[in-house]
């Protein structure tokens, strides 16, 4: 290894009492591409927040660029060349793109002011790097999100970084966009600058990575040269579990009971929405999964938002059970047997304040109350039985929601919509950001009901649950539905394949403009 | 998050279940309450006469009555400046509709379109202000500050900033009559205070107020008709507001526009958040608010009533209000 | 949206939030004027202009300081009682002179500013119950040191200069010196680093914090320019009319972010322009003028009570205006 560049030792960091980190080591050569990786929860973040500086450390030292250091606030860990690619886009995008890459490092004319064109030709100069020529003084809002977080790197690199840390930087790009972020992390390591990555996407690392650190429960449990390693060792670290088990459990919960079909509870002809989805065809019946395929930006969401009547549609039918209208509100989906997990939990999902009870029973309140008054005996008569069927850990019903750990989140949310007993059932993302163990809950819940009858929509990036979960894989490109496969007989290979079959290179080569006009 | 802070081995029985978190909120309301009492018990002279509780009760019903529409509206995320304007709009038409030609002839129907025409008029000013917060999205603070500017105005012009007396012993009655012997509208504030409480508590609207203000996308994805009940909580604090108006006329047996629920939105925002409402909404403790009103009028009392100018007594206020802001933010971190 | 000096630019020149609105302030503005001159014979005369200009620098520069806080995303609504205030703390000084009495009263509301900014850093307290507080604190403290009485202030001493004098018996003194802190705080928003540094706070705090920028010494900056501008005002209500009056400013804050949602600033921070915000405070200026001349006519006699439900009204329509940009604004601007 060579020299090292950041050294992070002992660290200890507790948050009202609970203890996010206990002991992490952190260390990263100079020039090195260091992974960092664990489950959610594990301490990444936090053990990143202390470097940057938006943490305190309980205890521990931290030794960067060979001195002890003393960062308090993002701004000192900047100026001493830490630069910071969180996974929110944490940029401003009212501002123009040229003022979110040089806000605060401004080049100055005499007199202090200023030098608008200076800084123009630099934030273009920098762009170019990336091979990215966009209108600098262009609101950054005006963009994709890929390239916002591409002017987020580019803004850290024109901070002279010494380290940049890329927090799950490629979770909303493209394949292309993808390739171009890895040569800017392959040219950032060439110019002797260290880049700390922080991914899920455990493939990746093996193609950019030198180094790998693995956090478990807020403790590094082991540093190895990613040539040592492979991605099942690593999985294993990760969980903390024998690597021969997991080869054998195979993690293929959604594992298909006899794909019997029955009625066609939904189909959709032609629909197109104002956001993305342009052509979009389903047939779903009784007691069948079906998994939407495609890239981030295919229309999987806004597939999904379609039909549980979120979005309005400009064109095309959806077609539920007879006589039951097209739903355009939420209400009416739900109305009409559907629900709707969304992808993100946080601000789509949990109503944090609420208790668990009042949270699980949110979609059925209609049902539950008599000329507006809520029939409490039976609220809690209901939540009791889904918090002991779904085996949700919390420590009474009236518990916020926010004191529960993520994976029993989702399952009060999932429960939100199983007591509504729908006939189709959309899953945004059903276990992303849950421990694998509450995964493979989630999942063996899921089939419970389909094998009752249930109707499943279900979208995930990981391709893995697609493949082994659903029965038939419908896939998306650029908001049109372009080619349908059948299990058995899908591998993540044939899913790939058909994502990429009917690809233009034009359409990835250049990221879009954002056409949300209206 | 962790799964450390859940009693997660042990198999939890339905009844378990079921037990509700204590809340130490309503708390600290309570024990400042039990303070001032104290206080003025040991300082204030005359303090315990029924006359000193006649006043204080006349003077915080109304208090109360626009604190409970404040919590729904505040529950919401949202804020309404527009409550004491729009007290000032119906208490300028009362007296206009029963000295009106029409209410001089049937005095009874004249009484009764005085009492429910304002009240219908306020409950309009809250449709105005819900229809731009929630159908133009425009921000709460600045779509009732329009009311808030005008809707003083409207009532001056309606009066042509006269003030307005007049001898009508059944409207008054409203602000003077008396019920088992204490004040009617100390009665009509509590009558309030328990039917909303029973509204927020117990049914659907109620449910689908506390969840919007909470998360309102959820909301909205689990079904909540967002538009409706956010308009209807700006409609119910427009109504109550303009109840407190026809209080505030009856009492004194005289309108005078430019005075009327003066300042009333600050008093109803500090007893709503002393009373244990989040700003960013989610929460409606309602008696909570009540308990707000009875603090806030009973250290303006005590400031008065031990010969503190009432200037000085706006400064207190605004103390209260921030350590009370204050408190309620410390204790969300 | 243009920033390059190098060309000219209209837009830029005006205003470049939101173009299309601080355009059609500045043609609401034109046209009322032309309106008016055709109108009303005196309308044109060095008087009314320069009496005009006069009374509305203390509202313009209200107006300033609060674009300023608008920008950040917060608002000041102690604005009206803090010119108040330092309106009787300068009467007060007054005595001693001009030199003493306008440092004092700017001073004075830079105080209440820097206590606003407190709250609002430190304390973490909304920026609108902060200032709400402070408006009744302010102006408690205005009538408990005035003892609720206008204060008159020392007729011997230069302090009236400021007030009533002019440059060349033609320009008030007040109207200049708006005008220099107009366009430093032009200057400043569009060529600084502090100034961008606001619209950024304004366009996303945690954002701007994460990029390293300093969001609590700008939040304060702001709050403190926003009191020293009312305390300004302050000092030119007291000389302009001879009192320090603890009474006034009532409803000034209104005027002021009318003023500036007027000009187009977004309301949510992260967008504004000063030169639009001065067209916006002008445009409510005008109409009451134009209306005073109207009921001079004596076609049209409106109260004194009309102006309030004008002021609402309008304010109305321009957010009926920006709630219509907004919704387009949002779809390409904002996703969270």
């Amino acid at each position: 290894m060579h020299s090292s560049l950041l050294k992070m030792h002992g660290i200890n960091k507790a948050f009202g009492g609970v203890s996010a980190l206990r002991g992490a080591e952190l260390e990263i050569g100079q020039g090195e591409v260091h992974a960092l990786i664990g489950q959610n929860g594990a301490g990444k973040s936090t053990l990143i927040k202390i470097l940057t500086g938006v943490y305190r450390r309980d205890s521990g030292t931290v030794d960067f660029n060979g001195k002890a250091s003393t960062i308090s606030n993002p701004r000192e860990a900047q100026s001493s060349g830490i630069s910071t690619i969180y996974q929110e886009l944490t940029l401003v995008p009212l501002r123009s793109v040229t003022e979110n890459i040089v806000l605060g490092y401004e080049p100055r004319r005499i007199g202090g002011l200023i030098d608008w064109k200076e800084a123009h030709r630099r934030s273009q100069e920098i762009l170019a790097r990336f091979n990215i020529d966009i209108d600098v003084k262009a609101p950054l809002g005006t963009y994709s999100t890929a390239i916002q977080q591409l002017v987020a790197i580019a803004r850290a690199v024109s901070l002279n970084a010494k380290l940049v840390i890329m927090d799950e930087p490629t979770s909303s790009l493209d394949d292309n966009e993808v390739a171009v972020l890895f040569s800017v992390v392959k040219s950032l390591k060439e110019s002797g600058v260290s880049v700390l990555y922080v991914s899920h996407f455990l493939d990746e690392l093996f193609k950019i990575c030198d180094r790998v650190t693995i956090m478990r429960d807020g403790q590094t449990v082991k540093n190895v040269a990613i040539e040592d390693t492979s991605k099942l060792d690593l999985i294993a670290n990760m969980l903390g579990r024998n690597a021969d088990d997991i080869e054998s459990a195979g993690m293929t919960e959604f594992a298909k009971g006899e794909a019997k079909t029955g009625d066609v509870i939904l189909k959709t002809k032609n629909v197109a929405t104002k956001r993305l989805l342009r052509k979009f065809d389903l047939k779903i019946h009784r007691g069948e999964i079906v998994g939407l395929g495609g890239l981030l930006g295919s229309g999987r969401t806004e597939a999904a938002r379609a039909i549980f009547g979120v979005d309005e549609l400009t064109q095309g039918e959806i077609h539920l059970a007879k006589g039951v209208p097209q739903p355009v509100t939420p209400k009416q989906a739900i109305a009409a047997g559907i629900g709707f997990l969304s992808e993100d939990r946080k601000s789509e999902g949990i109503i944090p304040d609420m208790s668990v009870r009042e949270n699980l029973t949110l979609a059925l309140l209609p049902n539950l109350s008599r000329f507006g008054h809520i029939d409490h005996a039976r609220e809690k008569e209901l939540v009791a039985s889904f918090i002991s069927a779904l085996g949700i850990k919390t420590a009474h019903m009236d518990q916020p929601i926010r004191e529960l750990s993520g994976g029993n989140q989702q399952k009060v949310l999932l429960a939100r919509w199983l007591v509504t007993n729908p006939s189709l059932l959309i899953l945004d993302e059903p276990t992303r950001g849950v421990d694998v163990g509450a995964k493979l809950e989630i999942q063996s819940i899921i089939r419970r009901y389909v094998d009752k009858g249930l109707a499943v929509l279900l979208i995930s990036s990981e391709f893995e649950e697609l493949v082994e979960g659903a029965d038939r894989i419908v896939v998306l490109q650029d908001g049109i539905s372009v080619s349908e496969l059948k299990n058995p007989g899908i591998t993540e290979d044939t899913l790939v394949r058909a994502i990429a079959h009917h690809h233009t290179p034009e359409q990835q080569a250049v990221p879009r403009q954002e056409n949300a006009h209206v | 998050m962790s799964d450390t802070n859940v009693a997660a081995e042990t198999k939890q029985t339905a009844r378990e279940l079921m037990i509700p978190k204590f809340s130490f909120r309503k708390h600290g309301g309570l024990v400042a309450l039990l303070i001032i009492l104290a206080f003025n018990i040991a300082v204030t002279p005359n303090f315990l006469q029924m006359q000193t509780l006649f006043v204080n009760i006349s003077q915080v019903a109304t208090i109360a009555i626009v604190a409970v529409g404040m919590s729904l509206v505040i529950a919401t995320g949202g804020i309404d400046l527009s409550v004491g304007a729009v007290m000032a709009v119906a208490g300028a038409l009362a007296p206009i509709i029963f000295q009106s030609s029409l209410g001089v002839e049937y005095p009874v129907a004249g009484l009764v379109l005085s009492v429910l025409i304002p009240v219908l008029v306020a409950a309009l000013c809250g449709l105005f202000n819900g229809t731009l917060v929630c159908v133009l999205k425009v921000q709460p603070i600045i779509a009732t500050l329009i009311l808030f500017i005008s809707g003083r105005g409207i009532a001056m012009v309606m009066t042509n900033g006269q003030l307005q007396t007049f001898n009508m012993p059944s409207f008054s009655l409203l602000g003077t009559g008396k019920l088992l012997g204490f004040p009617f509208q100390g009665w009509l504030a509590l009558g309030i205070a328990a039917v909303v409480a029973w509204i927020v508590g117990k049914t659907l609207f109620g449910r689908y107020l506390l969840a919007i203000g909470g998360n309102e996308k959820s909301a909205h994805l689990a079904g909540a008709p967002v538009r409706k009940v956010k308009i209807a909580a700006y409609v119910i604090c427009g109504s109550l507001s303009g109840i407190a108006g026809l209080i505030v006329v009856a009492i004194n047996s005289a309108s005078d526009a430019a005075r009327i629920g003066n300042l009333m939105e600050l008093d109803a925002i500090a007893a709503a958040v002393v009373g244990g409402a989040v700003l960013s909404g989610g929460r409606a403790p309602i008696f909570g608010a009540v308990l707000g009103a009875m603090i806030i009028q009973l250290v303006k009392y005590t400031l008065l009533a031990n010969g503190v100018a009432d200037e000085v007594a706006l400064i207190a206020k605004s103390m209260i209000i921030v350590a009370a802001v204050y408190i309620q933010q410390s204790r969300k971190e | 949206m243009q920033f390059d000096s190098s060309t000219f630019d209209l837009r830029r020149l005006l205003g470049n939030s939101s173009s299309t609105q601080a355009l059609g302030v500045w043609a609401a503005l034109i046209l009322l004027i032309v309106f008016a001159l055709l109108r009303y014979d005196n309308f044109g005369s060095a008087y009314n202009i320069v009496s005009f200009l006069n009374y509305n620098s203390m509202f313009i520069l209200i107006a300033l300081g609060m674009c300023f806080v608008i920008m950040t995303g917060g608002i000041d609504l102690s604005v009206g009682s803090v010119a108040a205030f330092s309106s009787v703390i300068a009467a007060f000084l007054s005595e001693h002179g001009l030199e003493y009495a306008l440092p004092g009263g700017i001073l004075a509301g830079m105080v209440i500013g820097a206590i606003n900014a407190f709250m609002i850093v430190a304390m973490r307290i909304p920026p609108f119950i902060a200032t709400l507080a402070s408006m009744l604190g302010a102006k408690g403290a205005a009538l408990v040191i005035s003892d609720a009485q206008t204060v008159s202030i020392s007729w011997e001493s230069n302090f009236t200069a400021l007030g009533m004098g002019k440059l060349f018996d033609i320009i008030p003194w007040t109207i200049l010196i708006v005008a220099v802190i107009a366009i430093i705080a032009w200057v400043v928003l569009e060529h600084t680093s502090l100034g961008r540094t606001v619209l950024a706070v304004g366009g996303g705090q945690e954002a701007s914090q994460l990029m390293g920028l300093s969001v609590k010494r700008t939040t304060c900056i702001v709050y403190i320019f926003s009191g020293a501008c009312a305390g300004l005002a302050g000092v030119f209500l007291a000389s302009g009319f001879g009192a320090g009056q603890p009474l006034e400013g009532l409803g000034w804050e209104l005027s002021a972010i009318a003023s500036v949602v007027v000009g187009g600033t977004l309301l949510t921070g992260g967008m504004g322009s000063v030169p639009a915000t001065i067209a916006g405070a002008l445009l409510l200026g005008l109409l009451f003028n134009v209306l005073n001349f109207e009921n001079g006519l004596g076609i049209i006699s409106l109260s004194a009570h009309w102006q309030s439900v004008i002021r609402g009204a309008f304010l109305f329509v321009v957010i009926l205006l920006q709630a219509r940009m907004a919704s387009k604004a949002d779809l390409s601007l904002r996703r969270n």
